[in-house]
C-alpha cells in the first residue's frame, strides 16, 4: 500500500514543475497552465491528509474536501478572468509573451 | 487501490504534467494537462475520494481545459519562437523549484505519521457526497454563498473585460 509519505512526496514534485513552469516559461497561457498544476498538487495534499486523519466515526475528515471543493471554485473563475485579461491584452499588443509587455516594470 | 495503481497513475501525472512546460506548443501543453488531471483524479479515487475526483474530471478536465484550448485557437498562438535565454531566471527558478523539493524530501522523510499506511475505512451507510453536501449547506453555508457571489462578480466581470471597446 502507498503511505501518505508517497502521496506527499509525489504532491510536492507536482508543485515544482508547475512552480519551474511559471519561473522558466515565458507565455502567460502557459503560465496559468502551470498555476493550475501549483493547485492540483495542493489539492492532492489536503485530499491525502483528508484520508489519512479519520475522524471518530471510521470516515474521513470531510472539513478537507469541502476545502477542495472551494479552491476548485475559485480556480475555475481565476482561470475565467485570467484569460478575458490575456484576450483583451492581445487585442491590444498582439502578444502574450511577458518579455513584450514591460510598460509597468521598473 | 494497490501499490502498483498508485504508482502508475503518479508517473502519468507528472511526466504529463512536466510535459505541460517543456512543449513549445500551447496546444499540446493543454493536451498534455488534460492527462495530468486525468492521472490526478485517479489518484483522489484511490483515496476513496470520489466526489472530489468527479468533480476534477468535469470541472478541470473538462471546462477549464475547453476554456484554455479555446482561447489558444481564438488567440491562433503557433508554437514559440526560440528566444535568447535569459539565464539568471532560468537558474533560478530551476534552484528554487530543486530547493522546495529538497526540503519538502526532508520534512516527508523526518515525518513519522507519513510511514504508517492508511488505515481501513469504516463501512458507511451514506456516500462521500452526501457528506460533504451536508457540511457545504450546515458548517460551511457563509464560505459557501461568499464563493458564489465570487463566481458571480467574476462572471460580470469577465462579460465586461470582453465587451469593453479598447481605444
Amino acid at each position: 500500500m502507498a503511505t501518505l509519505g508517497d502521496y506527499l512526496i509525489v504532491s510536492g514534485i507536482l508543485f515544482a514543475i508547475g512552480f519551474a513552469g511559471v519561473m522558466l516559461r515565458r507565455n502567460l497561457i502557459i503560465i496559468l497552465m502551470a498555476l493550475e498544476l501549483m493547485l492540483n498538487a495542493a489539492n492532492l495534499s489536503l485530499v491525502a491528509f483528508s484520508r489519512f486523519h479519520l475522524r471518530a466515526d471510521g470516515l474521513p475528515a470531510y472539513k478537507a474536501q469541502v476545502f477542495v471543493f472551494f479552491i476548485i471554485t475559485v480556480a475555475a473563475a481565476e482561470v475565467a478572468v485570467g484569460l478575458a485579461i490575456i484576450v483583451a491584452l492581445f487585442r491590444v499588443r498582439q502578444t502574450t509573451h511577458v518579455e513584450d509587455i514591460s510598460t509597468l516594470k521598473f | 487501490m494497490s501499490s502498483i495503481l498508485f504508482w502508475i497513475f503518479a508517473l502519468l501525472m507528472l511526466v504529463f504534467g512536466a510535459g505541460v512546460i517543456i512543449n513549445r506548443n500551447p496546444v499540446a501543453s493543454a493536451l498534455n494537462l488534460v492527462v495530468s488531471f486525468l492521472g490526478l483524479a485517479a489518484l483522489f479515487m484511490s483515496l476513496d475520494a470520489y466526489f472530489v475526483g468527479i468533480i476534477q474530471v468535469l470541472v478541470y478536465a473538462g471546462a477549464i481545459m475547453v476554456l484554455f484550448l479555446f482561447i489558444i485557437m481564438l488567440l491562433d498562438l503557433r508554437a514559440e519562437k526560440l528566444r535568447r535565454i535569459n539565464w539568471v531566471a532560468s537558474v533560478g527558478g530551476t534552484g528554487v523549484a530543486l530547493a522546495l523539493l529538497t526540503q519538502i524530501f526532508y520534512v516527508v522523510a523526518n515525518f513519522k505519521a507519513a510511514q504508517q499506511p492508511f488505515l481501513p475505512l469504516a463501512r458507511s451507510t451514506v456516500d462521500d457526497v452526501h457528506s460533504i453536501g451536508a457540511l457545504l449547506f450546515s458548517a460551511y453555508n457563509l464560505p459557501f454563498q461568499i464563493i458564489g457571489v465570487l463566481v458571480l462578480v467574476a462572471t460580470v466581470g469577465v462579460v465586461v473585460l470582453s465587451k469593453r471597446e479598447l481605444p
